[in-house]
């Protein structure tokens, strides 16, 4: 289990590595000059020499290099000019409410997507399965900012029942809790559809297994198999697909924020689009993607800790 | 004769429409080691099912199947599974499917003797022992380990340790050689006539391998369309069998042949359609002796000497 | 980081004739090809189809609601809502079509090489890909923008950046496994060379299941293309994009709602008829194949 963990933590690291020196390069690689591409054709040039002092952009490559890495490990993700500050305050002041809508939005959907799935297979080969398959899949395949469109018109702008923009006073958990539902639900459709999907898949496959019947045969009773052959099974690919769905949650989080005008990672970044800041957007798509790798890597290390199979994978 | 600790009277069992089993009766009594052969769809593994008490939800099931005097067609599911595993155990056909695959073989060999009121520790000794007495060299290493890290001669092994750790008066082997290669099948078939001797209750062995049966049993229950078509010792099913379904498979059997052959022998015909089964004998239509009367009426069962009975209109005790 | 997890999908020659069959008889298969050719007719026939010219200002008839003159209203410059959305399912399936197109051919040429090549080149290869996948794909696309500046170009060359490294996985997986079987091994014991292994052998076998994988991606980029106009970094107006008529219809949300509910209607019935073609293949061809999370 040691070597396995040793492994998968370094290749996310190694990965980690490389996305920073590619995210680094990517001024370098357009035609042009960096600083403008970084800034956008609109940046004045005080702007620019204050962004090449900044960044040290005027030094040789290797140099600037290591310094970013070691910027990076120290905490510093650069230096917004536009705003004069730096990026990762910026990030850190806004990333826990894009936290928090999609822990909401992952929350609803694990408890309808589950029971969903669950009621597939109760009445499963039933004229209710086959339409909640068809349901599921058009749950799936909906963009998500455009059912945020439409809940914010009937609910906001129509019934006037939930907040149009905005993420809530700070310490106000009502007026906090009030304007995450809109967002949360019009995120979460898209994986009540997908779990609903994966929980009957992964419990039929699972309950109709061989080894099920075994532990019958053994006269074993049926708490005990459900809980302790059945789910250790079927929670196996939930995790993995929690773990990527993540990403897409992110995703989806960019423009369902931009549609609720609420301050998250979303709006932080597509301002940044919007104004051609580079830095800003070096350093959120960083931040985001070390975090991401954290979660899928945690993800992984719980699934082989779980599935002995797994641990074989980096073997031979 | 001392009472049997397995009977089976009359089970049938009906997927819907298909008939799998149209009136099997058989015994075992203690010490015996049985026999149930037939090509498949004969309905050996329904029958195998059934004597666990595991037949597929939604099927309809009448007759008895008596272990140890309790009949598992008419007990509620409580008392049935508290017989499963207690007993009556299974050695199923695919122990690599058979075994969990997320948790250790120790774990489930412990988990499988839950009917015993032992501490958890002593059951594990238990299971130790027992994969010992298999053949299993390193016990404790194995136990440890999961099911698809053995190979398949031990997976095949740890099987039968599961299966006797509870010393059932009814063991059940369902096709046991099948998934094995030849070596690994004389081991078990080896390992299997040992343990015989150690085993105090009934054996039975469901498989399409005459030559299994041979080596192992006594007494040989012959199926055909679901129904037991002979029934008789080793010696005499394979020595003068009766019913020509029976003499044709003994006769189709490769190593009964005496010489080269251009053409390996078969049996002309197909299976009859168990969803609309023939008014008379089920093998009529691929007999060489069958008559009219073999079409029309069902044939009796015909008593040819202590131990060997037949189920046909032309043979005579 | 499924590189690891990734299963290697059964290569399989599509049952081509049977499978068109089993499609249609699915309910959701049918729904889904009856709802992708209405809208290929849609952007192929758009100049034939709309009724006004979708660039023609008229602004003394802004924000109008559904009538019998504009069936679907008019935006906030007097345009009519209906031939921009015909016109914008040209947009949308004209780009989709030209980046998955593009991505596959690339996914395949390097799931090719990784997949049969030298081992460092494919250790390189994986790593750059596993990369190019743990980045959340818009914050890649968005960085991409950045630097680039937006446009329906740019667009295009985002989508493809993004979608490369999953079909090159894919067909790298395939390769693997084809490498490694018996029918490979055999020829090259008869002295063939790489590229004939590659081109005549190799090839044929690992297209069935892109060409499914590429088909369920369709909708993705239709998202992603109507996602990112409507943040207007995608397709500039004036060329009618679903995204773009869908934020002119948000920053009209309150005076005329009418617009955002109708640009609302093409997309997501696109997104469904595509997806419902796509599992509906997907299940007629090779249903080992699972849906991946976008």
């Amino acid at each position: 289990m040691l070597n396995y963990a040793i492994k998968r933590i370094g290749l996310a690291a190694l990965i980690l590595i490389t996305v920073m020196l590619a995210m680094y390069a990517m001024v370098f690689l357009v035609p042009g000059d960096p600083a403008s591409l970084a800034l956008g054709p609109r940046a004045t040039p005080e702007l620019k020499a204050q962004l090449i002092e900044r960044m040290g952009l005027d030094q040789p490559i290797h140099v600037q290099v290591a310094n970013f890495f070691s910027n990076a490990l120290r905490g510093d993700l650069g230096y917004d000019v536009w705003s004069k500050r730096p990026v990762l305050e910026q990030i850190l002041e806004v990333f826990p409410n894009t936290l928090f809508l999609g822990a909401m939005a992952l929350g609803w959907a694990l408890v309808c997507g589950i029971a969903l799935g669950c009621l597939a297979v109760v009445w499963r080969g039933t004229a209710i399965d086959t339409v909640l398959g068809i349901l599921s899949v058009s749950m799936i395949s909906v963009p998500s900012f455009v059912i945020a469109l439409y809940s914010l018109l009937i609910f906001s702008v129509w019934l006037g029942w939930l907040p149009a923009i905005g993420a809530g006073e700070p310490g106000d958990w009502g007026s906090q809790l009030r304007a995450v539902i809109l967002p949360a639900f019009a995120i979460g459709i898209t994986w009540v559809g997908y779990l609903a999907r994966l929980v009957r898949a992964s419990m039929l496959e699972v309950m109709g297994a061989n080894h099920i019947r075994t532990a019958r045969a053994f006269g074993l009773p049926e708490s005990r198999i459900v809980t302790r052959y059945a789910l250790r099974l079927a929670i196996i690919p939930t995790i993995a697909i929690l773990a990527v769905g993540f990403g897409s949650i992110l995703s989806s989080a960019v423009f369902v924020e931009t549609v609720f005008s609420r301050p998250g990672i979303g709006t932080l970044i597509t301002s940044a689009v919007a104004k051609r800041n580079y830095p800003v957007v070096m350093g959120t798509v960083l931040f985001m993607t070390a975090f991401y790798l954290l979660v899928v890597t945690a993800a992984d290390l719980l699934i082989a800790r779980l599935d002995p199979r797994v641990r074989d994978v980096f073997r031979g | 004769m001392t009472d049997p600790v397995l009977q089976v009277r009359d089970l049938r069992v009906s997927y819907g429409r298909m008939q799998a089993l149209r009136g099997a009766s058989l015994a075992a009594r203690a010490g015996e080691v049985i026999g149930i052969v037939g090509e498949s769809g004969c309905g050996k593994s329904t029958l195998a099912s059934a004597l666990i008490g595991l037949v597929a939800p939604g099927a309809a099931v009448s007759g008895e199947v008596r272990i140890a005097g309790e009949d598992m067609v008419s007990l509620a599911e409580d008392r049935r599974r508290a017989l499963r595993g207690a007993k009556v155990a299974m050695i199923f056909q695919d122990p690599m499917t058979a075994f969990n695959p997320v948790l250790s073989l120790g774990d489930q060999l412990t988990d499988f003797q839950h009917h015993l009121p032992l501490p958890r520790r002593d059951k594990r000794d238990r299971a130790r022992a027992m994969l010992a007495r298999v053949g299993i060299p390193d016990p404790d290493l194995v136990l440890r380990r999961h099911v698809h890290e053995l190979s398949g001669g031990m997976r095949q092994r740890a099987a039968i340790a599961a299966a006797l750790l509870m010393q059932p008066e009814v063991l059940v082997a369902d096709e046991p050689t099948t998934a094995l290669d030849v070596t690994m099948e004389a081991q078990i078939l080896h390992l299997l006539r040992e343990l015989r001797r150690d085993h105090s209750g009934a054996i039975v062995i469901v498989t399409h391998h005459l030559g299994v049966v041979g080596e192992l049993c006594d007494r040989v229950y012959v199926m055909y369309a679901g129904e037991v078509v002979e029934e008789g010792t080793v010696e005499e099913i394979y020595h003068s069998p009766r019913h020509p379904y029976t003499a044709a498979l003994i006769a189709c059997d490769p190593t009964h042949l005496e010489g080269p052959v251009d053409r390996l022998p078969t049996i002309a015909g197909q299976l009859p359609d168990l969803t609309a089964p023939p008014a008379g004998c089920s093998f009529a239509a691929r007999c060489n002796r069958a008559t009219a009367r073999c079409q029309t009426t069902q044939p009796p069962r015909v008593r040819l000497s202590p131990t060997q009975a037949a189920l046909c209109h032309e043979v005579r005790p | 980081m499924s590189s690891v997890a990734d299963p290697a999908p059964v290569a399989r020659a599509p049952r081509s004739a049977g499978a068109l069959w089993h499609l249609l008889r699915d309910p959701m298969g049918a729904m889904g090809l009856v709802l992708v050719l209405a809208f290929l007719a849609m952007a192929l026939f758009a100049p034939w189809l709309a009724p006004y010219d979708p660039l023609k200002l008229d602004v003394m008839n802004k924000l109008q609601p559904p009538s019998l003159s504009h069936w679907a209203g008019t935006d906030q410059l007097g345009r009519d809502t209906l031939s921009r959305l015909i016109w914008g399912a040209r947009t949308a399936l004209g780009i989709a079509l030209t980046a998955t197109g593009i991505a596959g051919a690339i996914g395949l040429v390097l799931g090719l090489i990784a997949g049969y090549g030298p081992r460092w080149l494919d250790a390189v290869l994986v790593l750059i890909l596993d990369s190019l996948s743990s980045l959340p794909m818009i914050m890649f696309a968005l960085a991409v923008i950045t630097v680039v500046g937006p446009g329906t170009g740019t667009l295009i060359l985002v989508i493809v950046l993004v979608s490369i490294p999953g079909y090159a996985r894919l067909i790298r997986a395939q390769t693997l496994t084809l490498a490694a079987s018996d029918f490979i091994l055999a020829e090259r014991t008869m002295g063939a060379s790489a590229p004939r292994i590659l081109f005549r052998h190799l090839l044929p076998n690992v297209v069935g299941p892109l060409v499914i994988v590429l088909s369920m991606d369709i909708p993705v980029v239709i998202m992603l293309e109507a996602g990112l106009s409507y943040l207007n970094l995608g397709v500039k107006p004036p060329t009618p994009s679903w995204g773009n008529i869908l934020y002119d219809g948000y920053t009209s949300l309150r005076q005329q709602p009418s617009l955002v509910i109708a640009a609302g209607i093409p997309l997501i019935l696109a997104t469904i008829g595509f997806t419902f073609l796509g599992e509906g293949l997907r299940d007629a061809l090779d249903p080992k194949l699972q849906v991946r999370p976008r």
